[in-house]
């Protein structure tokens, strides 16, 4: 294979890996706390709350069901105003966000649903206040639950990525679609394919055992 | 002299839709300062319901409730949690500890939140789990899991100590064990202690029995022949 294409190729490793840990981080900047006010506000939650929780399921159920090519259109503007330009890397990253802050606010939720409530009430009958209950609690206790959800929220976020090589964005998605697939480069199409399924199989693996490093709950 | 606990005609009524339940009626009883008091009855009797109105996690319909001369009943939730905070401590059925914690760290996570808290270490040391202060729950027995919450409501060194079945998921010499280390506690400290169990033979241990049926407080008993742990079998 020509220097060029490795080059190319080492380009779009670089621009996938930057375009899925930004977006995750900010996704989780974004997701967490909206997952935390998903739980909280819950029927059976420390600050129940009719109005709040139905609002932000809302929102969150709304974004979640349009389609992620389809948020990528529709976000140009968006991502026009906010990064300047709708392609490259960085824009892509604006969309990322907004398809993947919702799915991670509902990983989030469901990770602190697995916490035993007894210990919450535990930590109710203690004197601790709410904000105490949440950060000295209920994330400690979902930490192993919710560094899972984020292996799988970047194994997600890694294949909207690659989509949006379809409207310019970058990295490997990119090359898979400009050249594999546009220009019958059948061997460029399985080595960004096989790079993907590397990356994924990293961030899962060496997820999963950090996750069981520090799960210390009964198994 | 008023009595350190006091309870009052305590009514608890729980609406779901159109349907009115009394989990409390008319219930009255109280508890000196010191007493090691076991109260007991049948499941659904109100049992659970005095010890959350008791420990602030409830609130009551109809009433008052008194711990040291400070009424209970008539607080708003702030006040509730700052009562629940410095004065009470909990320990329950299923132990409720904090599983990505040690044992020591969990005592830390109460004793933090005390004003004037006992040092983790040695209340863990009391209630003998020395050994065990950097396990983690899951690697301890049920028997020394419910010491660690023992532990746990005693570090915040509150007025009160109340105990929702501290047996019930426990084996036989375990649960004894358990108790005797309550009883222990409350005798050499002067901590009063509540007890809940549906266990009538626990009563014998107690210096009052109080004994709740159809949320209605059915007799108070003064218990002039109060046994120790090892003499009472069930």
């Amino acid at each position: 294979m020509e220097k060029a294409m490795i080059e190319l190729l080492k380009n779009g490793v670089d621009e996938t890996l930057y375009m899925t840990l930004v977006s995750t981080l900010i996704a989780y900047v974004i997701g967490v706390p909206l997952g935390v006010i998903l739980f909280v506000t819950d029927i059976k939650g420390i600050c129940k709350n009719r109005i709040i929780n139905f609002f932000t399921g809302a929102i969150i159920n709304l974004i979640r069901s349009v389609p992620f090519l389809i948020l990528l259109v529709a976000l140009l503007p968006l991502t026009r105003i906010i990064v300047g330009t709708t392609i490259g890397a960085d824009a892509t990253i604006v969309p990322l966000v907004v398809a993947a802050a919702p799915f991670v606010a509902r990983m989030v939720e469901s990770s602190l649903k697995e916490v035993d409530s007894g210990v919450i009430e535990a930590a109710k009958a203690m004197g601790s206040s709410k904000l105490q209950i949440i950060t000295k609690v209920i994330i400690p206790e979902a930490k192993p639950s919710l560094l899972i959800g984020a292996t799988i929220a970047i194994s997600t976020i890694l294949g909207y990525s690659a989509m949006a090589g379809f409207v310019g964005g970058g990295g490997l998605g990119a090359i898979a679609i400009n050249y594999g697939y546009y220009r019958y480069k059948t061997d460029v199409m399985l080595i960004t394919v096989a790079f993907l399924v590397l990356i994924v199989q990293l961030f899962q693996e060496a997820g999963l055992k950090f996750v069981n490093r520090i799960d210390k709950r009964l198994r | 002299m008023a009595a350190y606990v006091e309870f009052k005609n305590v009514r608890k009524t729980y609406k779901t839709g159109e349907v009115e339940i009394h989990a409390l009626n008319d219930a009255g009883f109280e508890i000196n300062r010191g007493e090691f008091c076991v109260i007991v009855g049948a499941s659904g009797a109100g049992k659970t319901t005095i010890l959350n109105i008791l420990g602030g996690m409830d609130t009551l319909t109809e009433g008052s409730v008194c711990l040291d001369g400070v009424e209970i009943s008539t607080m708003n939730s702030r006040q509730l949690t700052a009562y629940r905070r410095y004065d009470v401590g909990f320990v329950f059925q299923f132990y409720n500890l904090v599983q990505n914690l040690t044992a020591l760290e969990n005592v830390e996570m109460a004793t933090q939140l005390s004003k004037d808290p006992l040092d983790a270490a040695n209340v863990l040391e009391q209630v003998g789990l020395k050994e065990r202060m950097k396990n983690f729950p899951a690697q301890l027995s049920g028997g020394e899991q419910q010491r660690v919450a023992i532990a746990r409501a005693l570090a915040k060194n509150p007025k009160l100590l109340l105990c929702d079945e501290p047996t019930g998921a426990l084996d036989y010499q375990t649960g004894k064990a358990v108790l005797k280390l309550l009883h222990d506690t409350c005798k050499k400290t002067g901590m009063t202690v509540v007890v809940i169990t549906h266990n009538h033979a626990i009563s014998a241990m107690a210096d009052r029995i109080i004994t709740v049926k159809n949320g209605k407080v059915e007799k108070t008993v003064i218990n002039e022949n109060v046994k120790s742990v090892e003499e009472i079998d069930w």
